[in-house]
Protein backbone atom coordinates (compact mmCIF):
# COMPACT_ATOMS: atom_id res chain seq x y z
CA UNK A 1 0.00 0.00 0.00
CA UNK A 2 1.18 3.55 -0.77
CA UNK A 3 2.57 5.67 2.01
CA UNK A 4 0.61 8.52 3.55
CA UNK A 5 1.55 11.82 5.19
CA UNK A 6 -0.72 11.73 8.20
CA UNK A 7 -1.56 8.09 8.80
CA UNK A 8 0.33 4.80 8.91
CA UNK A 9 -1.06 1.45 7.87
CA UNK A 10 -0.03 -2.17 8.32
CA UNK A 11 -1.47 -5.64 7.94
CA UNK A 12 -0.86 -8.49 10.34
CA UNK A 13 -2.53 -11.75 9.39
CA UNK A 14 -6.06 -10.80 8.48
CA UNK A 15 -6.18 -7.63 10.57
CA UNK A 16 -5.37 -4.22 9.08
CA UNK A 17 -4.23 -1.48 11.46
CA UNK A 18 -4.58 2.21 10.63
CA UNK A 19 -2.80 4.67 12.94
CA UNK A 20 -3.39 8.41 13.00
CA UNK A 21 0.12 9.76 12.78
CA UNK A 22 0.29 13.37 13.96
CA UNK A 23 1.25 12.64 17.57
CA UNK A 24 2.78 16.08 18.15
CA UNK A 25 -0.55 17.68 17.24
CA UNK A 26 -2.36 15.05 19.34
CA UNK A 27 -3.59 13.61 16.03
CA UNK A 28 -5.74 16.59 15.23
CA UNK A 29 -7.69 15.90 12.06
CA UNK A 30 -6.93 18.02 9.03
CA UNK A 31 -8.73 17.51 5.75
CA UNK A 32 -5.83 15.67 4.14
CA UNK A 33 -5.70 13.23 7.04
CA UNK A 34 -9.40 12.49 6.73
CA UNK A 35 -9.15 11.84 3.01
CA UNK A 36 -6.12 9.58 3.56
CA UNK A 37 -8.10 7.73 6.18
CA UNK A 38 -11.04 7.16 3.84
CA UNK A 39 -8.71 6.00 1.11
CA UNK A 40 -6.95 3.51 3.39
CA UNK A 41 -10.19 2.19 4.82
CA UNK A 42 -11.78 1.68 1.41
CA UNK A 43 -8.62 -0.01 0.23
CA UNK A 44 -8.69 -2.47 3.13
CA UNK A 45 -12.42 -2.94 2.70
CA UNK A 46 -11.71 -4.35 -0.78
CA UNK A 47 -8.56 -6.28 0.15
CA UNK A 48 -9.33 -10.02 0.37
CA UNK A 49 -6.56 -10.63 2.87
CA UNK A 50 -8.14 -8.21 5.37
CA UNK A 51 -11.08 -9.27 7.49
CA UNK A 52 -11.03 -6.69 10.28
CA UNK A 53 -9.82 -3.06 10.41
CA UNK A 54 -8.44 -1.54 13.61
CA UNK A 55 -8.20 2.25 13.93
CA UNK A 56 -5.99 3.88 16.55
CA UNK A 57 -3.76 6.90 17.15
CA UNK A 58 -0.02 7.21 17.68
CA UNK A 59 1.17 8.94 20.83
CA UNK A 60 -0.78 9.67 23.97
CA UNK A 61 -4.11 10.74 22.46
CA UNK A 62 -6.44 9.15 19.95
CA UNK A 63 -7.35 12.56 18.58
CA UNK A 64 -7.87 15.97 20.16
CA UNK A 65 -10.25 17.02 17.37
CA UNK A 66 -10.33 18.95 14.14
CA UNK A 67 -7.54 21.24 13.04
CA UNK A 68 -9.06 24.58 14.08
CA UNK A 69 -6.50 26.70 12.16
CA UNK A 70 -7.81 25.18 8.98
CA UNK A 71 -11.35 26.49 9.42
CA UNK A 72 -11.11 29.88 11.10
CA UNK A 73 -11.61 31.71 7.79
CA UNK A 74 -14.38 29.48 6.44
CA UNK A 75 -17.80 30.84 5.60
CA UNK A 76 -21.01 28.91 4.87
CA UNK A 77 -20.54 29.07 1.10
CA UNK A 78 -16.91 27.97 1.17
CA UNK A 79 -17.89 25.07 3.43
CA UNK A 80 -20.77 24.07 1.15
CA UNK A 81 -18.51 24.16 -1.91
CA UNK A 82 -15.70 22.33 -0.15
CA UNK A 83 -18.19 19.62 0.94
CA UNK A 84 -15.60 18.14 3.27
CA UNK A 85 -18.09 15.94 5.10
CA UNK A 86 -18.62 13.90 1.95
CA UNK A 87 -15.42 12.09 2.98
CA UNK A 88 -16.93 11.39 6.40
CA UNK A 89 -20.04 9.90 4.80
CA UNK A 90 -17.83 7.25 3.24
CA UNK A 91 -16.73 5.93 6.65
CA UNK A 92 -20.30 4.75 7.16
CA UNK A 93 -20.13 2.69 3.98
CA UNK A 94 -17.23 0.50 5.11
CA UNK A 95 -18.55 -3.05 5.20
CA UNK A 96 -15.93 -4.82 7.28
CA UNK A 97 -15.87 -4.60 11.08
CA UNK A 98 -14.10 -1.45 12.20
CA UNK A 99 -12.63 -1.54 15.71
CA UNK A 100 -11.52 1.69 17.36
CA UNK A 101 -8.77 1.44 19.97
CA UNK A 102 -8.83 4.81 21.73
CA UNK A 103 -6.87 6.46 24.53
CA UNK A 104 -6.12 9.82 26.12
CA UNK A 105 -8.22 12.52 24.49
CA UNK A 106 -11.08 11.65 22.17
CA UNK A 107 -12.37 15.14 21.47
CA UNK A 108 -14.52 16.85 18.86
CA UNK A 109 -13.84 15.46 15.41
CA UNK A 110 -11.79 12.74 17.09
CA UNK A 111 -14.88 11.71 19.03
CA UNK A 112 -16.92 11.78 15.81
CA UNK A 113 -14.33 9.59 14.14
CA UNK A 114 -14.46 7.16 17.06
CA UNK A 115 -18.26 7.06 16.73
CA UNK A 116 -17.81 5.86 13.14
CA UNK A 117 -16.29 2.64 14.51
CA UNK A 118 -18.41 -0.46 15.12
CA UNK A 119 -16.65 -1.49 18.31
CA UNK A 120 -14.81 0.87 20.67
CA UNK A 121 -12.19 -0.28 23.14
CA UNK A 122 -10.85 2.45 25.40
CA UNK A 123 -7.72 2.59 27.53
CA UNK A 124 -8.38 3.26 31.19
CA UNK A 125 -8.33 7.04 31.75
CA UNK A 126 -9.58 7.94 28.28
CA UNK A 127 -11.68 11.12 28.17
CA UNK A 128 -14.37 11.90 25.59
CA UNK A 129 -15.71 15.34 24.83
CA UNK A 130 -17.46 17.55 22.32
CA UNK A 131 -15.85 20.94 23.04
CA UNK A 132 -17.27 22.59 19.89
CA UNK A 133 -19.85 24.55 21.89
CA UNK A 134 -17.00 26.43 23.57
CA UNK A 135 -15.91 27.75 20.16
CA UNK A 136 -19.36 28.99 19.25
CA UNK A 137 -20.12 26.11 16.92
CA UNK A 138 -21.26 22.49 17.23
CA UNK A 139 -20.25 19.08 15.88
CA UNK A 140 -20.70 18.77 12.13
CA UNK A 141 -19.52 15.28 11.25
CA UNK A 142 -22.22 13.23 12.92
CA UNK A 143 -21.56 13.98 16.59
CA UNK A 144 -25.07 15.08 17.54
CA UNK A 145 -26.64 12.24 15.57
CA UNK A 146 -24.45 9.27 16.43
CA UNK A 147 -24.00 10.15 20.10
CA UNK A 148 -27.76 10.50 20.51
CA UNK A 149 -28.37 7.13 18.86
CA UNK A 150 -25.91 5.51 21.26
CA UNK A 151 -26.38 7.28 24.57
CA UNK A 152 -29.90 8.69 24.15
CA UNK A 153 -31.12 12.26 24.07
CA UNK A 154 -30.76 12.90 27.82
CA UNK A 155 -27.00 12.47 28.09
CA UNK A 156 -26.28 13.61 24.54
CA UNK A 157 -27.73 17.06 25.25
CA UNK A 158 -25.92 17.35 28.58
CA UNK A 159 -22.54 16.43 27.12
CA UNK A 160 -22.94 18.46 23.91
CA UNK A 161 -24.21 21.58 25.71
CA UNK A 162 -21.59 21.64 28.45
CA UNK A 163 -18.68 20.32 26.41
CA UNK A 164 -17.58 18.55 29.60
CA UNK A 165 -15.14 15.67 29.58
CA UNK A 166 -16.80 12.29 29.88
CA UNK A 167 -14.85 9.53 31.62
CA UNK A 168 -14.37 6.13 30.01
CA UNK A 169 -16.52 4.69 32.83
CA UNK A 170 -19.43 6.97 31.93
CA UNK A 171 -18.94 6.29 28.23
CA UNK A 172 -19.21 2.59 29.04
CA UNK A 173 -22.23 3.08 31.30
CA UNK A 174 -24.13 4.92 28.56
CA UNK A 175 -23.31 2.48 25.80
CA UNK A 176 -20.85 4.65 23.88
CA UNK A 177 -17.97 2.17 24.16
CA UNK A 178 -17.68 -1.60 24.49
CA UNK A 179 -14.98 -1.96 27.11
CA UNK A 180 -12.19 -0.39 29.11
CA UNK A 181 -8.79 -2.06 29.28
CA UNK A 182 -5.51 -1.22 31.03
CA UNK A 183 -3.77 1.48 28.98
CA UNK A 184 -0.62 -0.63 28.66
CA UNK A 185 -2.64 -3.35 26.95
CA UNK A 186 -4.82 -1.28 24.62
CA UNK A 187 -3.39 -2.55 21.34
CA UNK A 188 -2.89 -6.08 22.61
CA UNK A 189 -6.54 -6.31 23.71
CA UNK A 190 -7.85 -4.62 20.56
CA UNK A 191 -5.89 -7.02 18.36
CA UNK A 192 -7.00 -9.96 20.46
CA UNK A 193 -10.60 -8.94 19.89
CA UNK A 194 -9.93 -8.32 16.18
CA UNK A 195 -8.36 -11.75 15.77
CA UNK A 196 -11.29 -13.35 17.52
CA UNK A 197 -13.67 -11.68 15.05
CA UNK A 198 -11.36 -12.61 12.19
CA UNK A 199 -12.14 -16.28 12.84
CA UNK A 200 -15.87 -15.70 12.39
CA UNK A 201 -17.41 -16.13 8.93
CA UNK A 202 -16.75 -12.79 7.20
CA UNK A 203 -19.96 -12.69 5.23
CA UNK A 204 -21.98 -13.23 8.38
CA UNK A 205 -20.16 -10.35 10.05
CA UNK A 206 -20.77 -8.23 7.00
CA UNK A 207 -24.51 -8.84 6.78
CA UNK A 208 -24.93 -8.59 10.55
CA UNK A 209 -23.35 -5.13 10.42
CA UNK A 210 -25.58 -4.23 7.49
CA UNK A 211 -28.70 -5.41 9.36
CA UNK A 212 -27.82 -3.79 12.69
CA UNK A 213 -27.14 -0.49 10.93
CA UNK A 214 -30.56 -0.84 9.29
CA UNK A 215 -32.11 -1.19 12.74
CA UNK A 216 -30.60 2.14 13.81
CA UNK A 217 -32.04 3.92 10.81
CA UNK A 218 -35.47 2.44 10.02
CA UNK A 219 -38.75 1.15 11.41
CA UNK A 220 -38.91 -2.28 13.05
CA UNK A 221 -41.07 -3.85 10.36
CA UNK A 222 -38.83 -2.56 7.60
CA UNK A 223 -35.78 -3.79 9.50
CA UNK A 224 -37.33 -7.23 10.01
CA UNK A 225 -37.89 -7.65 6.28
CA UNK A 226 -34.35 -6.47 5.62
CA UNK A 227 -32.89 -8.89 8.17
CA UNK A 228 -34.83 -11.78 6.62
CA UNK A 229 -33.38 -11.14 3.17
CA UNK A 230 -29.86 -11.01 4.60
CA UNK A 231 -30.50 -14.24 6.50
CA UNK A 232 -31.64 -15.97 3.28
CA UNK A 233 -28.69 -14.53 1.41
CA UNK A 234 -26.21 -16.21 3.75
CA UNK A 235 -27.57 -19.59 2.65
CA UNK A 236 -25.92 -18.88 -0.70
CA UNK A 237 -22.47 -18.92 0.93
CA UNK A 238 -19.94 -21.72 1.18
CA UNK A 239 -19.34 -20.67 4.76
CA UNK A 240 -22.96 -21.54 5.65
CA UNK A 241 -22.41 -25.10 4.35
CA UNK A 242 -19.07 -25.28 6.12
CA UNK A 243 -20.48 -23.95 9.40
CA UNK A 244 -23.43 -26.31 9.49
CA UNK A 245 -21.43 -29.35 8.32
CA UNK A 246 -18.77 -28.69 10.93
CA UNK A 247 -21.49 -28.48 13.57
CA UNK A 248 -22.96 -31.83 12.51
CA UNK A 249 -19.52 -33.45 12.21
CA UNK A 250 -18.51 -31.99 15.59
CA UNK A 251 -15.38 -30.29 14.26
CA UNK A 252 -14.15 -26.70 14.06
CA UNK A 253 -15.32 -24.81 10.98
CA UNK A 254 -12.82 -23.23 8.60
CA UNK A 255 -14.38 -20.14 7.06
CA UNK A 256 -13.20 -18.78 3.72
CA UNK A 257 -15.34 -15.69 3.38
CA UNK A 258 -17.10 -17.08 0.33
CA UNK B 1 9.42 26.67 44.04
CA UNK B 2 6.98 26.00 46.92
CA UNK B 3 5.94 28.27 49.81
CA UNK B 4 3.78 26.14 52.05
CA UNK B 5 5.61 22.86 51.60
CA UNK B 6 9.17 21.66 51.21
CA UNK B 7 9.91 19.11 48.52
CA UNK B 8 13.07 17.10 47.99
CA UNK B 9 14.08 13.87 46.30
CA UNK B 10 16.71 11.71 47.97
CA UNK B 11 17.66 8.11 47.14
CA UNK B 12 14.55 7.45 45.03
CA UNK B 13 12.25 8.82 47.74
CA UNK B 14 10.32 12.09 47.29
CA UNK B 15 9.88 13.86 50.62
CA UNK B 16 6.98 16.26 50.90
CA UNK B 17 7.02 18.29 54.13
CA UNK B 18 3.93 20.27 55.05
CA UNK B 19 5.69 23.44 56.08
CA UNK B 20 3.51 25.81 58.07
CA UNK B 21 4.63 24.71 61.54
CA UNK B 22 3.43 27.93 63.22
CA UNK B 23 -0.16 27.00 62.40
CA UNK B 24 0.39 23.25 62.91
CA UNK B 25 0.61 22.85 59.12
CA UNK B 26 -3.00 23.89 58.63
CA UNK B 27 -4.31 23.86 55.08
CA UNK B 28 -4.68 27.06 53.11
CA UNK B 29 -5.73 26.95 49.46
CA UNK B 30 -2.12 27.39 48.41
CA UNK B 31 -1.05 24.33 50.36
CA UNK B 32 -3.78 22.21 48.70
CA UNK B 33 -2.42 23.31 45.37
CA UNK B 34 1.22 22.78 46.26
CA UNK B 35 0.61 19.29 47.63
CA UNK B 36 -1.19 18.46 44.39
CA UNK B 37 1.66 19.81 42.25
CA UNK B 38 4.31 18.02 44.33
CA UNK B 39 2.51 14.68 44.13
CA UNK B 40 2.15 15.10 40.38
CA UNK B 41 5.83 16.02 40.05
CA UNK B 42 6.86 12.95 42.05
CA UNK B 43 4.48 10.73 40.05
CA UNK B 44 6.10 11.82 36.79
CA UNK B 45 9.70 11.74 38.06
CA UNK B 46 11.27 8.47 36.93
CA UNK B 47 13.85 8.65 39.73
CA UNK B 48 11.12 8.52 42.37
CA UNK B 49 9.89 5.13 43.60
CA UNK B 50 8.25 6.15 46.87
CA UNK B 51 6.59 9.34 48.18
CA UNK B 52 6.48 10.39 51.82
CA UNK B 53 4.16 13.11 53.14
CA UNK B 54 5.02 14.39 56.61
CA UNK B 55 4.78 17.52 58.73
CA UNK B 56 7.39 20.03 59.89
CA UNK B 57 7.37 20.73 63.63
CA UNK B 58 5.18 18.97 66.14
CA UNK B 59 2.01 18.38 64.06
CA UNK B 60 1.33 16.37 60.93
CA UNK B 61 -1.52 18.63 59.81
CA UNK B 62 -4.29 20.30 61.80
CA UNK B 63 -6.77 20.53 58.91
CA UNK B 64 -8.27 23.64 57.36
CA UNK B 65 -6.77 26.92 58.54
CA UNK B 66 -9.79 28.53 60.16
CA UNK B 67 -8.37 32.00 59.67
CA UNK B 68 -9.00 31.49 55.96
CA UNK B 69 -12.62 30.52 56.55
CA UNK B 70 -15.16 33.13 55.74
CA UNK B 71 -18.71 32.49 56.87
CA UNK B 72 -20.05 33.53 53.46
CA UNK B 73 -18.05 30.87 51.66
CA UNK B 74 -19.55 27.90 49.88
CA UNK B 75 -18.05 24.92 51.73
CA UNK B 76 -18.93 22.54 48.90
CA UNK B 77 -17.15 24.69 46.35
CA UNK B 78 -13.99 24.84 48.47
CA UNK B 79 -13.90 21.04 48.37
CA UNK B 80 -14.49 20.92 44.61
CA UNK B 81 -11.87 23.59 43.91
CA UNK B 82 -9.10 22.79 46.40
CA UNK B 83 -9.33 19.57 48.42
CA UNK B 84 -10.90 17.34 45.76
CA UNK B 85 -8.19 17.94 43.13
CA UNK B 86 -5.46 17.29 45.74
CA UNK B 87 -7.00 14.01 46.91
CA UNK B 88 -7.66 12.89 43.32
CA UNK B 89 -4.02 13.54 42.43
CA UNK B 90 -2.95 11.26 45.27
CA UNK B 91 -5.39 8.58 44.11
CA UNK B 92 -4.03 8.80 40.55
CA UNK B 93 -0.47 8.12 41.69
CA UNK B 94 0.84 4.65 40.82
CA UNK B 95 3.75 4.89 43.28
CA UNK B 96 3.54 3.99 46.95
CA UNK B 97 2.64 6.99 49.14
CA UNK B 98 3.39 6.99 52.85
CA UNK B 99 1.85 9.38 55.35
CA UNK B 100 4.54 9.70 58.03
CA UNK B 101 2.29 11.01 60.78
CA UNK B 102 4.69 12.77 63.13
CA UNK B 103 2.05 14.44 65.34
CA UNK B 104 -1.60 15.33 65.33
CA UNK B 105 -3.56 14.66 62.15
CA UNK B 106 -6.88 16.44 62.53
CA UNK B 107 -9.75 17.21 60.17
CA UNK B 108 -8.56 17.42 56.59
CA UNK B 109 -5.10 16.49 57.89
CA UNK B 110 -6.62 13.15 58.93
CA UNK B 111 -8.20 12.90 55.46
CA UNK B 112 -4.84 13.52 53.81
CA UNK B 113 -3.28 10.68 55.81
CA UNK B 114 -6.19 8.39 54.90
CA UNK B 115 -5.69 9.01 51.19
CA UNK B 116 -2.14 7.63 51.38
CA UNK B 117 -1.31 3.93 51.01
CA UNK B 118 0.50 3.59 54.32
CA UNK B 119 0.25 5.44 57.61
CA UNK B 120 3.34 5.04 59.73
CA UNK B 121 2.95 6.97 62.94
CA UNK B 122 5.07 8.39 65.70
CA UNK B 123 4.17 7.29 69.21
CA UNK B 124 3.34 10.97 69.73
CA UNK B 125 0.90 11.09 66.82
CA UNK B 126 -2.86 11.10 67.07
CA UNK B 127 -5.84 11.20 64.74
CA UNK B 128 -8.89 13.33 65.23
CA UNK B 129 -11.97 13.54 63.02
CA UNK B 130 -12.63 17.04 64.31
CA UNK B 131 -15.28 18.06 61.79
CA UNK B 132 -18.21 17.18 64.09
CA UNK B 133 -16.95 19.64 66.69
CA UNK B 134 -17.68 22.52 64.32
CA UNK B 135 -20.89 21.00 62.99
CA UNK B 136 -19.43 19.75 59.70
CA UNK B 137 -18.99 16.34 58.12
CA UNK B 138 -15.64 14.63 57.46
CA UNK B 139 -14.52 15.65 53.97
CA UNK B 140 -11.78 15.23 51.36
CA UNK B 141 -12.63 11.56 50.92
CA UNK B 142 -12.38 10.93 54.66
CA UNK B 143 -15.40 8.65 55.15
CA UNK B 144 -14.81 6.82 51.89
CA UNK B 145 -11.36 5.72 53.02
CA UNK B 146 -12.07 5.52 56.74
CA UNK B 147 -14.99 3.10 56.34
CA UNK B 148 -12.84 0.86 54.14
CA UNK B 149 -9.93 0.92 56.56
CA UNK B 150 -11.61 0.48 59.93
CA UNK B 151 -15.14 -0.69 59.05
CA UNK B 152 -18.50 0.87 59.76
CA UNK B 153 -18.49 0.55 63.55
CA UNK B 154 -15.26 2.43 64.09
CA UNK B 155 -15.90 4.90 61.26
CA UNK B 156 -19.14 5.94 62.93
CA UNK B 157 -17.46 6.23 66.34
CA UNK B 158 -14.55 8.32 65.13
CA UNK B 159 -16.69 10.61 63.01
CA UNK B 160 -19.73 11.16 65.23
CA UNK B 161 -18.10 11.10 68.66
CA UNK B 162 -15.03 12.89 67.39
CA UNK B 163 -12.72 11.27 69.94
CA UNK B 164 -8.99 11.38 69.61
CA UNK B 165 -7.26 8.16 68.50
CA UNK B 166 -3.82 7.46 69.95
CA UNK B 167 -1.00 5.94 67.91
CA UNK B 168 -1.41 2.55 69.59
CA UNK B 169 -5.18 2.52 69.06
CA UNK B 170 -4.63 3.50 65.43
CA UNK B 171 -2.35 0.49 65.02
CA UNK B 172 -4.89 -1.86 66.62
CA UNK B 173 -7.83 -0.70 64.57
CA UNK B 174 -5.94 -1.05 61.29
CA UNK B 175 -5.52 2.65 60.69
CA UNK B 176 -1.74 2.58 60.94
CA UNK B 177 0.85 0.08 59.72
CA UNK B 178 3.67 0.89 62.14
CA UNK B 179 4.23 2.88 65.31
CA UNK B 180 7.77 4.19 65.76
CA UNK B 181 9.34 5.62 68.91
CA UNK B 182 9.95 9.36 69.02
CA UNK B 183 13.72 8.95 69.45
CA UNK B 184 14.30 7.01 66.22
CA UNK B 185 11.36 8.51 64.22
CA UNK B 186 13.31 9.96 61.32
CA UNK B 187 15.56 6.92 60.81
CA UNK B 188 12.62 4.54 61.06
CA UNK B 189 10.55 6.45 58.51
CA UNK B 190 13.54 6.74 56.18
CA UNK B 191 14.15 2.99 56.47
CA UNK B 192 10.48 2.20 55.75
CA UNK B 193 10.40 4.51 52.71
CA UNK B 194 13.78 3.22 51.55
CA UNK B 195 12.49 -0.33 51.64
CA UNK B 196 9.43 0.61 49.55
CA UNK B 197 11.71 2.32 47.05
CA UNK B 198 13.56 -0.95 46.38
CA UNK B 199 10.44 -3.04 45.69
CA UNK B 200 9.05 -3.70 42.18
CA UNK B 201 7.43 -0.28 41.66
CA UNK B 202 5.34 -1.26 38.67
CA UNK B 203 3.80 -4.21 40.51
CA UNK B 204 3.01 -1.94 43.47
CA UNK B 205 1.13 0.39 41.12
CA UNK B 206 -0.80 -2.54 39.69
CA UNK B 207 -1.73 -3.76 43.17
CA UNK B 208 -2.96 -0.26 44.02
CA UNK B 209 -5.01 -0.14 40.83
CA UNK B 210 -6.60 -3.53 41.58
CA UNK B 211 -7.47 -2.59 45.14
CA UNK B 212 -9.02 0.68 44.00
CA UNK B 213 -11.05 -1.04 41.30
CA UNK B 214 -12.67 -3.55 43.66
CA UNK B 215 -15.60 -1.44 44.92
CA UNK B 216 -16.79 -0.79 41.37
CA UNK B 217 -16.34 -4.25 39.87
CA UNK B 218 -18.27 -7.50 39.95
CA UNK B 219 -16.20 -10.57 40.79
CA UNK B 220 -16.16 -11.66 37.13
CA UNK B 221 -15.00 -8.22 36.02
CA UNK B 222 -12.44 -8.16 38.81
CA UNK B 223 -10.90 -11.42 37.57
CA UNK B 224 -10.52 -9.87 34.11
CA UNK B 225 -9.00 -6.73 35.66
CA UNK B 226 -6.59 -8.94 37.58
CA UNK B 227 -5.64 -10.87 34.43
CA UNK B 228 -4.75 -7.64 32.65
CA UNK B 229 -2.73 -6.48 35.66
CA UNK B 230 -0.80 -9.73 35.80
CA UNK B 231 -0.14 -9.54 32.04
CA UNK B 232 1.43 -6.10 32.54
CA UNK B 233 3.43 -7.25 35.57
CA UNK B 234 4.56 -10.34 33.67
CA UNK B 235 6.19 -8.10 31.07
CA UNK B 236 8.29 -6.08 33.55
CA UNK B 237 12.04 -6.37 34.02
CA UNK B 238 11.42 -6.67 37.74
CA UNK B 239 9.42 -9.85 37.23
CA UNK B 240 12.26 -11.35 35.21
CA UNK B 241 14.78 -10.21 37.81
CA UNK B 242 12.69 -11.74 40.60
CA UNK B 243 12.51 -15.10 38.88
CA UNK B 244 16.19 -15.07 37.91
CA UNK B 245 17.26 -14.15 41.44
CA UNK B 246 15.14 -16.96 42.83
CA UNK B 247 16.77 -19.48 40.46
CA UNK B 248 20.22 -18.16 41.28
CA UNK B 249 19.41 -18.20 45.00
CA UNK B 250 20.32 -14.54 45.49
CA UNK B 251 18.48 -11.40 46.53
CA UNK B 252 16.69 -9.67 43.65
CA UNK B 253 17.69 -6.13 42.69
CA UNK B 254 14.57 -4.42 41.37
CA UNK B 255 14.86 -1.41 39.09
CA UNK B 256 11.22 -0.35 39.24
CA UNK B 257 10.90 -1.03 35.51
Amino acid sequence: MKSFDFIETSIEGSVAVIELNRPRQLNSLNRKLVSELVEAMEHFDRNDQVRIIVLTGKGRAFSAGADIDEMTDDDPISLELLNQFADWDRFALIKKPLIGAVKGFVFGGGFELALCCDILIAASGTEFSFPEVGLGVMPGAGGTQRLTKLAGRTKALEWLWTGERVSAEDALRYGVINKIVASELLMEEALKFANRLAKQPPLSLRLIKDSVNKAVDSSLSEGMQYERKNFYLLFATQDQKEGMNAFIEKRKPDYRGK
Amino acid sequence: MFETIRYEVKDAVAWLYLNRPDSLNAFVAKMNREVKVAVKTASNDEQVRCIVITGEGRAFCSGQDLSEVDEQMDHGQVLRDHYGPMIKQIRLCDKPIVAAVNGVAAGAGFSLALACDFRVVSERASFLNAFIHVGLIPDSGNLYYLSQLVGQTKAVELSILGEKVSATDALHMGLASKVYPFESWEEDVAAFAGRLATLPTKAIGLIKRSLMAIPQLSFEDYLEHEAQGQRIAGLTNDHREGVTAFMEKRKPVFSGQ
